[in-house]
């Protein structure tokens, strides 16, 4: 991946930043610039996330693609925020202590190494609410 | 619009083919079908094929002209396309195959599909596929396919209650009717034991829940009804074509464990051939992981919702059963090579309308029916297929 292709979207990885409908009122991360229910009445603005949410589904990654080699298997998770839309991502804790219906606040760690030079991404992960 | 008929089909053996080219595989498929529909090869008016990803499996593009060179038809310039939908691209190759005849633009034309994966490294064949799902959203925080597909068997599992051993007899009966198909990557029977204790890929999906990376090519010819006695005695019509689409990304989707595309484009396709589920004699489901033939059945109307694990158990999905899924072993026993898949699933039907299944035959078979999905259930095509 190209420096510019990560960078570009810093804002929203970084910081989970998406956007909001202000027609409706809906919210959207990964953001859309385009409102599927108001079509071109919609009004996109950006809409920082609050980082909380609820574990809709996951899986333990036991065999990961090289570029997230980690000491071990990860959880990759499907989190509902609590502003309503739901965001693919990887939850920082035990493998045995997941659930469906668990609540996770979001942190900033890092995602993926581009090879063994390559420049290291970083983004959004979850962990459990104390 | 006019009906459509298939009047000749083709297909390579489905597995690693180390000693042969991408050229080589659709040469053979393509040879194969001419030959069957004993048709010159001069008669073809165009031709659509599948493929996925070439430019990452061979760093080859263009493949529409690649294939029609090859095929022989470069000095006749005859119209040739690739259509590329990720897993789904063959039968969409297929559908577009169709309405080019249907709509009385062309006469004779070829439906093809192939996919070449075992030329690149294994991490790379699955970062390749990881491009049918969301790349900047799902691939890039580290979710694989069959990380997206074991988060829809945990949700299905968490709502319906439906037990890992319940899952494996999927792997278990595919095995078993690939070991019934000459073209078979896998034509070997396996136990629920092989399944329950292989290697864990994504919790809750072992290795034999999971299809494999193959080589392989197929393909069909398509001609209107109505001339399809010129060519063969058997003619296999086609009652209805159907595509839907929906979120790239899984966690857009109304519900995880539901294929709402799924569901769309088997009602239209039921809508179109008027007919219902009870009418179909075998279906070819895209059983890329077993859970996705477990949603599959569902969402096509075979079973009800939440119901698949035990109907499945229960043998209702074997040769024998109420409605035999994936004849041909499926994905996970005859071999996914995704460019192809939607192509050979055609060719599995019609061989069983034909009568010419042999050991696998469906008794009686008068119509039959496809399932081809794209990614995670973004692109779904389905096709009925019926006797005349
Ligand atoms: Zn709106």
């Amino acid at each position: 991946m190209t420096v510019a292709r990560f960078w570009r979207k810093i804002p929203q990885r970084y910081n989970l930043v998406g956007t909001k409908c202000e027609t409706c009122g809906r919210h959207f991360f990964p953001p859309r610039t385009f409102c599927p229910d108001c079509r071109r009445n919609g009004k996109i603005v950006d809409h920082k996330f609050a980082g909380f949410g609820t574990i809709v589904t996951y899986s333990v990654i036991q065999t990961e693609p090289d570029q997230f080699a980690s000491p071990g298997p990860y959880v990759l998770a499907i989190i509902k925020l609590d502003e309503g839309p739901q965001m693919t991502s990887q939850i920082i804790c035990d493998p045995k202590d997941v659930k469906i219906g668990m609540r996770v606040r979001s942190v900033f760690r890092r995602i993926a190494t581009d090879g063994e030079s390559g420049i290291i991404h970083y983004g959004t992960k979850f962990v459990p609410v104390e | 619009m006019r009906d459509v008929a298939v009047i000749g089909v083709g297909c390579t053996k489905f597995g690693e083919h180390w000693e042969r080219s991408f050229r080589d595989l659709f040469v053979e498929a393509g040879a194969l079908a001419l030959e069957d529909a004993k048709l010159a090869g001069e008669k073809i008016d165009a031709m659509y094929v599948g493929n996925m990803s070439a430019g990452r499996f061979i760093e080859q593009e263009h493949i529409g002209a690649l294939i029609a060179d090859y095929a022989g038809m470069a000095s006749r310039h005859i119209p040739s396309t690739r259509v590329e939908a990720a897993c789904a691209s063959g039968g969409l190759a297929f559908r577009q195959a169709v309405i080019a005849v249907a709509s009385g633009m062309e006469d004779i034309v070829v439906a093809a599909g192939v996919e070449k994966m075992t030329d690149v490294e294994p991490g790379a064949s699955t970062d390749a596929l990881t491009g049918a799902a969301d790349r900047e959203w799902e691939g890039f925080v580290g979710a694989t396919f069959p990380g997206l597909y074991a988060m829809i068997a945990t949700d299905y599992m968490h709502k319906y209650k439906m037990t890992r051993e319940q899952l494996a007899h999927v792997a278990v009966k595919n095995h078993y009717n690939g070991a019934r198909n000459p073209i078979a990557q896998f034509p070997t029977e396996i136990t629920l034991d092989t399944v329950l204790k292989s290697t864990v890929v994504a919790e809750p999906l072992r290795l034999f829940d999971c299809s494999p990376i193959t080589d392989g090519a197929a393909a069909v010819i398509v001609a209107p009804l109505e001339r399809a006695k010129e060519f063969t005695d058997t003619p296999i019509k086609v009652l209805a074509t159907a595509q839907a689409s929906d979120s790239i990304a899984l966690h857009d989707r109304r519900d995880i464990s539901t294929l709402d595309a799924t569901v769309a484009a088997g009602q239209r396709a039921f809508r179109m051939a008027k007919l219902t589920h009870k009418d179909i004699d075998m279906v070819e489901v895209h059983d890329c992981f077993s859970i996705a033939e477990i949603c599959a059945i569902e969402d096509l109307g075979f079973c009800k919702k939440g119901t698949a694990g035990k109907f499945t158990a229960d043998g209702e999905t074997a040769l024998g059963g109420k409605i035999p899924v994936n004849t041909s072993g499926g994905l996970k026993a005859c071999g996914h090579p995704v460019g192809a898949t939607g192509i050979k699933q055609v060719y599995e039907i019609v061989q069983q309308l034909r009568g010419e299944a042999g050991k696998r035959q469906v008794d009686g078979a008068k119509i039959g029916m496809t399932h081809n999905v794209g990614g995670t259930g973004a692109t779904v095509a389905v096709h009925i297929l019926g006797r005349v």
